[in-house]
């Protein structure tokens, strides 16, 4: 059985603007306009939906290999095609950590075997993320995976001449360190973040300037040797306020914030339920206005989810023993509707830009990210931004049931996902994988 | 009340309820046969994650007080040392048929989890958890400060509360559950309480809480207090760098022979010391004032059984009904 | 529906009859203590004790009445709402080797007898123990007896049996004392 490989996507309304059809031939973008000929394409009504270009995660923890109870490369980016994503960045923090050009490669193939999305490795900064010795950088960036995105994420490069080197590195082949903002001695052995909250509940704080300090130190330092800095998962005011000084003076940074920063704060760490334990800790409802407006005006530039998905038993324990992590990806865009468009603070050409485009931008994702325009790469999102659903982890498709929104009524719905001009999902549902995972299996 | 976790959340009518309870449970203690049949045939579960024989034997008396079985499970060399889980423990203790479970443990909300979760349907109550909260502490300490006022007061203490005591709170309130509990607690009772401590060991967030924060244990007796309650200091703290050496805790933040006879110097005739125990004589006691007449520590001990005895019949001498004053008045008028 | 069935005089007057009984069948006031169990068996046990002493001044009327609390003993604890114990209170005399009545309002399923048996067990060995109630209402569930009753009043089960006395009821408005007789509206009753 050969599928279909024409599509057109009629009615729909490119980033909430205008109305027009998408046609869709062989992997690309082949007309975009009104009243366009259907004859030998499969119809998707889009009448309703917006259209978006194809999702790109900066920051997904598959945790394949080594942790595949939590998570494959399978289950996660099948999450991913399912949350509107057609590619993401597999974080570093594997079981062997992917601190070399084997274990990069092994995940891209692993990626294009499954064939739901784009699977982009981030090489790790330090060999075993332990911070003391340069990994081999390049070869990650010269091998087939091509890597331009470093990051320890889990860890922070905190010795500073680690990190100013690791800075000056990646400048010969065009990378980013991103970083896990975190001074380890100001956050040994914290649990939430630090504040009223903490002061009652009686768990060990988690304060701001663990993050801020070490945020500061590196745009310095990336402004100093004139290199390309990312900042993982921005979770507070005063993070905000040092990038935006950082970006009027011209330092070549970006940040991340994540959907759940995005509207969750540390009051729910009352429940004492781990699901809310996360790292960076959730925070105050002031970080979570300050974060949605510097994502507003651009200070932050994207939205990364942080998928962590995490094995039941890691959750279901003692606040204190509980892993740290939440799953996102099939739930972000739906969180970013909520929390960015309904609020006014965002429109949906905003969304494109913070969960598409940008993102694609700092990862050198060359394909991604793209206009909806002829001739382009056919990755798009189709969504519904009228639907209401509830969250309920255990029909996900990730393994992770560590959502932090588990039954709440969210708005917007992934009705379509198209990668590389092939649906992954139709109709809200998972289709089939790309027809070339196939091809991929046989290498 | 189905569990009692914590006394942040505890109303001030339930607060009274239990030590109004707690003062008729006392009076079972002065009695020859120290026993009541009201939890026979209920099941109590001490489970201790942390090493705590005072207060591990101060809920088994009071549970044997009132006949119910007793279960004590030291998690120490048991299955849960060798990795079981929070859960599995609870849901082995519920196949066991517990009533009960009256847990200790390291981790704060630990008692919470238990209670929150569907692991087991038993009554929780918190003996401890981490530096989060020790409500039975502060419920015997107001009972204790309850009982002193209304004596020298030469009134019944039964339905009184603490309004316009001052109490002064010393010591490592950061980590301390016990402080916690009693902030809470006291202030619901209408006390006038004031923390004192180096401010490494008090919590950032702690100007939200409902009393003042002072560093000067000297200007704090100075506005005479009507009770001091000592915390204890571990000396280890010592070493995270909270404060730099045991003698200079000692010197500004302990109850030392010269800040106790400035009580008396103060004319401060009623002022009563408590400690939670176990004390540091030395460190933030010393020997003379924890001998003292106006030391409540024994007190406390012994207040401990009559309110755990309280809290234990208020959670567990009603299974199967939710709280509901007409069906209790309509019980009454027909019996 | 409410009837009343005893006024405060006809209670009154019962209570004047038990006393003369109590004494009666003591042989005098040798070794009496009156336990009453709360809430209005003891206010009873006060007027029967202030009876005695008028019947007899060798009484005391301070020195043997007490109170006695059976919450703890009692047998449904489990099936029930919380309730906070009443104090326990013995003269000073105590109850060893004493001849204990104890007094109680309305007697019925004789459950809270028994559990006052109980009770008195763990605070002493008195000589013997009587029992007085104001009202016995039959439908007794226990093989217990009254030795003196105020009045004996044929009841429905679905009936209930309302004491009121100023001590304890004038709060709620009750100034003058009456036992009443209320009965559940019909469709309930039916149920």
């Amino acid at each position: 059985m050969t599928e279909p490989t024409r599509f057109l996507l009629s009615g729909a309304s490119l980033y909430g603007e205008r109305t027009a059809d998408i046609l869709v031939a062989d992997g690309r973008i082949a007309e975009v306009g009104t009243g366009l000929d259907a004859s030998g394409a499969s119809v998707v009504d889009a009448d309703g939906l917006v259209a978006l270009p194809g999702l790109v995660d900066v920051h997904t923890h598959l945790r394949e290999p080594g942790r595949e109870d939590a998570e494959t490369v399978e289950t996660g980016t099948r999450a991913a095609a399912l949350g509107g994503y057609t590619a993401v960045h597999a974080m570093a923090n594997s079981n062997p950590v992917a601190d070399t050009a084997g274990v990069v490669e092994q995940v891209q193939t692993l990626g294009r075997r499954a064939g739901w999305a784009e699977v982009r490795p981030v090489g790790a900064v330090t060999v075993g993320l332990a911070g003391e010795q340069l990994a081999e950088l390049g070869a990650m960036a010269d091998s087939a995976a091509a890597v331009r995105m470093f990051s320890d994420d889990g860890i922070c490069v905190h010795d500073p001449v680690l990190m100013r080197r690791a800075l000056e590195y990646v400048k010969a082949f065009d990378g980013v360190v991103a970083q896990h903002a975190q001074e380890p001695r100001l956050t040994a052995g914290a649990q939430m973040n630090e504040g009223i909250v903490s002061a009652v509940l009686g768990l060990p704080g988690w304060p701001a300037v663990a993050e801020e300090s070490i945020i500061a130190r590196d745009v310095l330092l990336a402004a100093h040797v004139g290199s390309r800095l990312h900042v993982c998962h921005v979770s507070t005011a005063g993070s905000v306020e040092i990038i935006r000084w950082a970006k009027a003076r011209g330092i070549d940074v970006t940040a991340e914030v994540t959907p759940h920063h995005l509207w969750l704060t540390d009051e729910l760490a009352r429940t004492y339920n781990p699901v809310y334990k996360v790292n960076p800790p959730l925070r105050t409802d002031d970080d979570v206005q300050a974060l949605r407006a510097a994502l507003a005006d651009g200070t932050i530039d994207v939205v990364g989810t942080d998928h962590a998905p995490h094995p039941s038993e890691h959750k279901e324990c003692e606040w204190a023993q509980a892993a740290m992590g939440m799953t996102g990806l099939e739930t972000a865009l739906s969180v970013v509707q909520h929390t960015m468009v309904e609020s006014g603070l965002m429109t949906w050409r905003d969304v494109a830009r913070t969960m598409s485009e940008v993102p694609a931008r700092i990862g050198r994702v060359a394909d991604q990210g793209r206009p909806i325009a002829a001739g382009e790469p056919a990755h798009l999102t189709l969504v519904d931004p009228a639907a209401r659903w509830t969250v309920d982890p255990a029909v996900q498709a990730t393994k992770g049931r560590n959502s932090p929104f588990a039954g709440r009524e969210l708005p917007g719905r992934v009705v379509a996902t198209f990668y590389a001009g092939h649906p992954t999902v139709l109709d809200g549902a998972l289709n089939t994988p790309h027809p070339a995972a196939e091809s991929a299996g046989a290498r | 009340m189905r569990h009692l976790l914590s006394t942040h959340d505890l109303s001030r009518a339930d607060a009274i309820r239990i030590l109004d309870t707690a003062e008729e449970m006392s009076a079972v203690n002065d009695r020859e046969v120290k026993k009541l049949p009201a939890l026979r045939g209920r099941t109590v579960v001490n489970l201790f994650f942390e090493d705590s024989t005072r207060t591990r034997i101060s809920f088994e008396a009071a549970a044997k007080r009132l006949s119910a079985d007793v279960i004590n499970f030291a998690a120490k060399g048991s299955s849960v040392s060798k990795g079981e889980s929070l859960k599995d423990t609870a849901q082995t203790l519920e196949a066991i048929g517990a009533d009960a479970v009256v847990i200790r443990h390291p981790a704060s909300g630990a008692a919470q989890r238990l209670a929150t979760t569907d692991w087991i349907s038993a009554a929780v109550v918190n003996a401890g958890d981490g530096t989060h909260e020790h409500p039975t502490q502060a419920l015997l300490d107001a009972f204790t400060l309850r009982r002193h006022w209304a004596k020298l007061a030469g009134t019944p203490s039964g339905g009184t509360d603490l309004a316009g005591a001052k109490v002064t709170i010393v010591g490592d309130v950061l980590h301390s559950r016990v402080a916690r509990s009693n902030v809470w607690l006291l202030t619901t009772l209408g006390a006038q309480v004031t923390l004192v401590a180096p401010p490494t060991l008090l919590p950032i967030g702690v100007e939200h809480w409902p009393c003042t924060v002072a560093y000067d244990f000297d200007e704090a007796i100075d506005a005479k207090p009507d009770a001091i309650m000592m915390l204890r200091v571990q000396a280890e703290r010592m070493n995270a760098s909270y404060f730099p050496s045991t003698g200079e805790y000692s010197r500004r933040w302990g109850l030392g022979d010269e800040r106790f006879a400035r009580l008396a110097e103060l004319g401060l005739a009623d002022t009563v010391i408590l400690h939670p125990g176990p004390m540091v004589r030395g460190l933030e006691i010393s020997s003379t004032a924890a001998d003292s007449a106006r030391s409540q520590v024994l007190r406390q001990v012994a207040n401990g059984v009559s309110v755990r005895m309280a809290v234990l019949y208020l959670l567990l001498s009603s299974g199967l009904y939710a709280q509901d004053a007409t069906a209790a008045h309509a019980k009454e008028s027909a019996s | 529906m409410r009837r009343i069935v005893l006024s405060a005089g006809d209670i009154d007057r019962a209570l004047t009859r038990i006393a003369h009984e109590i004494l009666e069948a003591n042989k005098g006031p040798e070794g009496l203590v009156l336990l009453g169990i709360p809430r209005r068996g003891y206010p009873l046990a006060v007027r029967l004790a202030a009876k005695l002493a008028a019947a007899d001044p060798a009484v005391d009327p301070e020195r043997i009445v007490g109170q006695l609390d059976i919450t703890m003993f009692r047998d449904d604890l489990a099936r029930q709402p919380t309730r906070p114990p009443a104090r326990t209170v013995l003269p000073a005399g105590g109850i060893d080797d004493r001849v204990v009545v104890l007094v109680d309002d309305v007697l019925f399923s004789g459950r809270t007898i028994r559990a006052a048996l109980d009770a008195i067990v763990d605070l002493g060995r008195p000589r013997s123990v009587r029992l007085a109630v104001l009202v016995d209402r039959g439908h007794r569930e226990l093989p217990i007896r009254a030795d003196h009753v105020g009045k004996n009043l044929p009841t429905s089960r679905a009936e209930k049996v309302r004491v009121r006395l100023a001590e304890v009821d004038a709060g709620a408005g009750f100034a003058e004392d009456l036992v009443a007789i209320e009965s559940l509206p019909a469709q309930e009753e039916a149920r």
